[in-house]
């Protein structure tokens, strides 16, 4: 059946009535805050408790924009006799976020998981300089990054808890496996 | 002297309304379009849902410079506002309210014609605009807008004419009084071809051709800044208002109501013209923009026949009652 002359018209109509009757999808934002998703990249934050200054996040970032500065340190030796030992210590980490572009190659090449996304976006500064944070404001970043989301139901196991059982159960093997003939000879 | 107050008293209700009701419809504009496109539309000016948006637009636009273009026609460009607005002032006060006499704003014998000829003449200030802004897009939309009047002005008077025959009387008020409900039916297609031809004739959505926006900028008001585009803003709310009181009042019975007309009339009348405002709003959300052509064609192939087969009716109908 051909449709009715008209009707695409009416069917206009009624889809702009009936989204007038439904809840707006406004997101009304500085009054209320928005849901964002888990893993949202809003800014970088820095466990600087973890950091070994080994420069890697500042030299895979593909714009420059992390400023790394540290010294070296020696720490006298442990035991009497033994070899006096140096360590790197972190005097800067800043990050220019008028130049980062969220790529978030930092944080993924860092080997020792001192930098974290977190959701925080509110950070408009009226001069651009003042965009390059320093790492208090990226340490206290730390503080909003959320735990990460739980794995889907049918997920895969992590890798490292793979690995764990793993060791466990070989650990667990090896030792029943000597017991076993020792079960054997004791009542004969 | 008590003539003197009462024509005095008269014209500042009807300025009153005039400033007001175009204002209540820009409003609910801004609400309802927001809310069918899942919007919440303005929030903060005023406090309570943004109801004093149109305000703060009114202060901004008048903190705003006047700017005339060197190459304009200065005296016609500073007058083209004025034009554009003042004749649907002039509409307001012969459109009747209620059924007393003290309900309009002046009895006028010749009504229709009156407010026809005078909504025809709001016109001009778009052309005006047009011509005298020294601007490419001001003349297209200039044109465009004179192209638009000569093609839907025929249809709206036809459709008022199959009115003016059915009550036998070109006075607002005694089409009223000659108003029955069966009406309703009989002149429903003179209605929508009046209600469609005036929505083009004030460049409403979707017959914004001359205005439009994404191709020529803003038409005829594409140099107006501050007061003076404000005004021919004004000017297209307040041609809402006429437009839908005029539609109330010829077709759709005005004062006349299911239950009590006695004394309330004016509710009814308000009540109406606040419905099709409503419904020119909603066709202004839900329908894209007709090309020049599809407008033209829409005009001469579907109004006109459609105004003068209302007319034969009309006729037929009258001749078979008498």
């Amino acid at each position: 059946m051909p449709p009715i002359p008209g009707s695409g018209l009416a069917k206009g109509l009624a889809v702009t009535l009936r989204t007038m009757t439904k809840k707006t999808v406004t997101a009304q934002y500085p009054d209320a805050q928005p849901e964002l998703p888990p893993r949202s990249r809003g800014v970088i934050g820095l466990f600087e408790e973890n950091c070994t200054v080994c420069m890697l996040c500042a030299r895979e970032c593909p714009d420059w924009c992390i400023y790394i500065d540290s010294h070296k340190e020696t720490i006298p030796a442990a035991a009497p006799g033994g070899r006096e030992r140096s360590r790197n210590v972190l005097d800067r980490f800043a990050i220019d976020f008028s130049l980062c572009m969220y790529c978030g190659i930092c944080i993924e090449v860092c080997p020792f998981d001192a930098l974290f996304w977190s959701p925080e976006f509110e950070y408009a500064e009226t001069d651009i300089h003042e965009l390059t944070h320093e790492r208090d404001k990226l340490r206290d970043w730390m503080w909003t990054v959320p735990a990460p989301p739980a794995l889907d139901p049918a997920a895969e196991e992590p890798k490292e808890i793979a690995a764990a059982r793993k060791a466990a159960e070989k650990l667990a093997a090896a030792e029943a496996a000597p017991a076993a003939p020792e079960a054997e000879e004791g009542p004969a | 002297m008590n003539d003197a107050l009462d024509v005095a008293l008269r014209l500042l209700v009807v300025f009153a309304v005039f400033l007001v009701l175009p204002l209540v419809i820009g409003q609910t504009e801004h609400k309802v379009m927001a809310h069918m496109q899942g919007r919440l539309g303005p929030m903060y000016a005023g406090g309570f849902h943004g109801w004093a948006q149109l305000v703060a637009d009114g202060v901004k636009f008048a903190q705003k410079e006047d700017v005339v273009p060197a190459d304009a026609d200065r005296r016609v460009f500073q007058l083209a506002p004025a034009v554009a607005l003042l004749p649907y002032l002039l509409v307001l006060v012969a459109i009747p309210v209620g059924p007393s006499e003290g309900a309009v704003g002046q009895v006028v014998d010749a009504g229709i014609f009156f407010v026809l000829a005078v909504m025809g003449v709001g016109v001009l200030g778009s052309l005006m605009a047009g011509w005298a802004s020294a601007n490419k897009f001001s003349l297209l939309g200039g044109l465009r807008t004179a192209a638009q009047l000569l093609a839907y002005e025929l249809p709206m008077l036809l459709a008022a004419a199959s009115v003016a025959m059915a009550a036998g009387t070109v006075s607002l008020p005694g089409i009223l009084n000659a108003f029955e409900w069966w009406w309703l039916p009989w002149q429903i297609v003179g209605a929508l071809v009046f209600f469609i031809a005036g929505l083009a004739e004030l460049q409403r959505p979707p017959f914004d051709m001359p205005v439009a926006d994404s191709e020529i900028i803003f038409g005829a008001y594409t140099e107006y800044t501050g007061l003076r585009f404000a005004l021919f803003l004004l000017a297209e709310y307040a041609g809402i208002v006429v437009l839908c009181g005029l539609t109330t009042v010829l077709f759709l019975g005005g004062w006349h109501g299911p239950f009590g007309t006695d004394g309330l009339g004016w509710v009814w009348t308000l009540l109406k013209t606040a419905l099709l405002a409503f419904v020119v709003i909603w066709l202004r959300v839900s329908y894209p923009r007709l090309r020049e052509d599809q407008l033209q064609k829409l005009a001469w192939t579907t109004l006109i026949p459609l105004a003068l087969a209302q007319i034969a009716l009309t006729g037929i109908v009258k001749v078979a009652i008498s």
